[in-house]
């Protein structure tokens, strides 16, 4: 039907990975969207590398989908590989070039839906302010 | 002409797709009498209004004034003076809030449980600064408002009702007529928002009885940046100016100004001269049509839609009201209303999504998050049975 909704997505939004609370979690993020009410919460346990990560929350499919791919994602990466890889799917979803990003590529369907970027973005931004440790919530209004 | 013909923004394709637009409700499209007219204006009359001696000054004010007095005659207002031209509704709304009074603390005003957001913030802001109370009128599990509970909340300490005379996210018809003979009987003024009635229903003020009603030309089938405040002449006399500055004032010192007469007093600055008469253009266009028997085209298709919607697995309609206008707003199961607007949009459908700035409302409904689709005059059948189709394939994304 078309290049947004393909099945990593909604296979994702349906079956969110790393969903939940994380024992152990040392870090913690909120990010919500004031514009249509989804907000998602990262945890981490992270110190030299991102050891666990999860997420909780609710949004439409593409922030669902998001927030699950990125768990996997950084998953053991260090904490400057992390901020390296959200700079990329900021890229990716404006349009930008998903070479070796594996299952990441498909948040590039949402490129050509201005209003629906925020939504790929929200899990990432909670990941950043989570790494940042950041005590406040993102918006991604501000 | 077709009607449908007469709007070049419908002819067009969107992601491949024909456009099939259902987000009439929040602003409409407009007949080429409109463009036209705007474009007309801006070609061989723009100048600045009330100020000028020179030709082109005369025609735009006499447009300017020409248009106040179409409104007028639309509405029945008793006189153009009680006709303020200003930017929409909200900005109407934000009029009275501003300079009706005086509100008391410990006074009360009292809005519906089914106001948009514009009709409901200002009059927080009221209380907040006042020191007022804002009571809010229930609504039923249908979405329709609870006349006698309404009728109970008027008390000897409310200054005013606020009422949307048709609710924008569920598109119920508010008894507004006997809302305000309960008001009147009691000494109570009453604010309609009537952003949403306008398009679909003839009013008339002088046999309405309220004392202000709001509304803007964009879902009237006329351009953005222009808005109707009527107010009864008699209030707007009484009523403080709110923005100042020029056209407002007869005479100024550098210590003091005198003020205008309505409606002059309301409109500093250079008013949107272009969109008025855009919004002339469009009373005009509607006054040609045969307005009963758009309003019975419109109410076949809300039914044709409500069937065909019926037939959607996992739909769930929000709201039943059994008085309203040709808006359906619904939730599927599963599917974030986002992620059905999105999918319809690759379908050429343009719908709304979200809390529709009716959040109160929503939450009372039980759906924070919902879809709308909404009917104007050129909305056809194949307009509900490709959103229907459209709401199949969302299905089949998210089975």
């Amino acid at each position: 039907m078309n290049d947004l909704y393909q099945k990593t997505i909604v296979d994702h939004a349906r079956r969110p990975r790393n969903f939940g609370q994380l024992a152990g979690a040392n870090r913690s993020a909120q990010g919500v969207n004031p514009l249509c009410g989804d907000e998602i919460t990262v945890h981490l346990s992270a110190s030299d590398r991102i050891e666990a990560v999860s997420f909780e929350g609710a949004g439409c499919a593409v922030c669902l989908a998001s927030a699950s791919l990125m768990t996997l994602a950084v998953s053991g990466l260090s904490p400057a590989e992390a901020g390296r890889l959200v700079q990329r799917v900021r890229e990716l979803v404006a349009g930008g070039d998903g070479a070796n990003l594996g299952d990441l590529q498909a948040l590039q369907g949402v490129s050509p839906f201005p209003a629906r970027q925020k939504c790929a973005l929200l899990a990432w931004r909670a990941l950043e302010a989570a790494l940042a440790g950041e005590a406040a919530a993102v918006s991604t209004e501000l | 002409m077709k009607l449908r013909e007469q709007f070049p923004a419908l002819a067009q394709r969107v992601h491949g797709k024909p456009l099939v637009y259902l987000d009439s409700a929040a602003t409409s499209q407009k007949p080429r009498a409109v463009i036209e007219a705007v474009q007309r204006y801006y070609e061989q009359d723009n100048a600045n209004v009330h100020r000028g001696v020179h030709a082109l000054a005369e025609r735009a004010t006499a447009a300017l004034e020409g248009a106040r007095a179409k409104v007028q005659k639309f509405i029945n207002a008793a006189s153009p003076n009680e006709i303020v031209f200003v930017r929409g509704t909200t900005e109407a709304v934000n009029l009275v809030a501003h300079s009706f009074g005086p509100v008391r603390a410990g006074d009360e005003i009292v809005v519906t449980a089914l106001e948009h957001h514009s009709n409901l913030v200002p009059w927080q802001r009221l209380c907040a600064r006042t020191g007022a109370v804002l009571r809010v009128a229930p609504v039923d599990d249908r979405g329709e408002l609870d006349l006698p509970a309404l009728e109970r909340l008027l008390g000897p300490r409310t200054r005013l009702l606020a009422a949307a005379h048709v609710s924008n996210a569920i598109g119920a018809i508010n008894p507004v007529a006997r809302i305000c003979e309960l008001a009147r009987a009691r000494g109570v003024r009453v604010l309609l928002d009537g952003a949403q009635a306008m398009p679909h229903l003839p009013v008339d003020m002088q046999a309405l009885g309220c004392d202000f009603y709001a509304f803007s030309a964009h879902k009237l089938y006329g351009p953005m940046g222009a808005g109707v405040l009527y107010g009864r002449a008699e209030l707007l006399e009484q009523m403080e100016p709110w923005q100042s500055g020029g056209e407002m004032v007869t005479s100024v010192s550098y210590e003091k100004a005198t003020f205008q007469k309505p409606p002059y007093r309301f409109e500093a600055g250079t008013p949107d001269v272009g969109a008025a008469v855009g919004l002339g253009a469009a009373i005009g266009w509607l006054e040609q049509q045969d307005r009963r028997a758009l309003a019975a085209h419109e109410q076949g298709l809300l039914q044709y839609g409500l069937a065909l919607l019926r037939d959607v697995p996992g739909l769930r309609m929000v709201g039943a009201p059994r008085e309203r206008i040709g808006i359906l707003t619904f939730t599927m199961e599963g599917v974030h209303p986002h992620d059905v607007g999105t999918l319809l949009d690759q379908e050429g459908v343009a719908v709304r999504t979200g809390h529709l700035c009716a959040q109160p409302l929503l939450q009372r409904l039980g759906a924070p998050a919902v879809v709308r689709a909404s009917l104007a005059a050129y909305s056809v059948r194949s307009d509900l049975e490709a959103l229907a189709s459209g709401l199949l394939r969302v299905r089949e994304t998210f089975p």
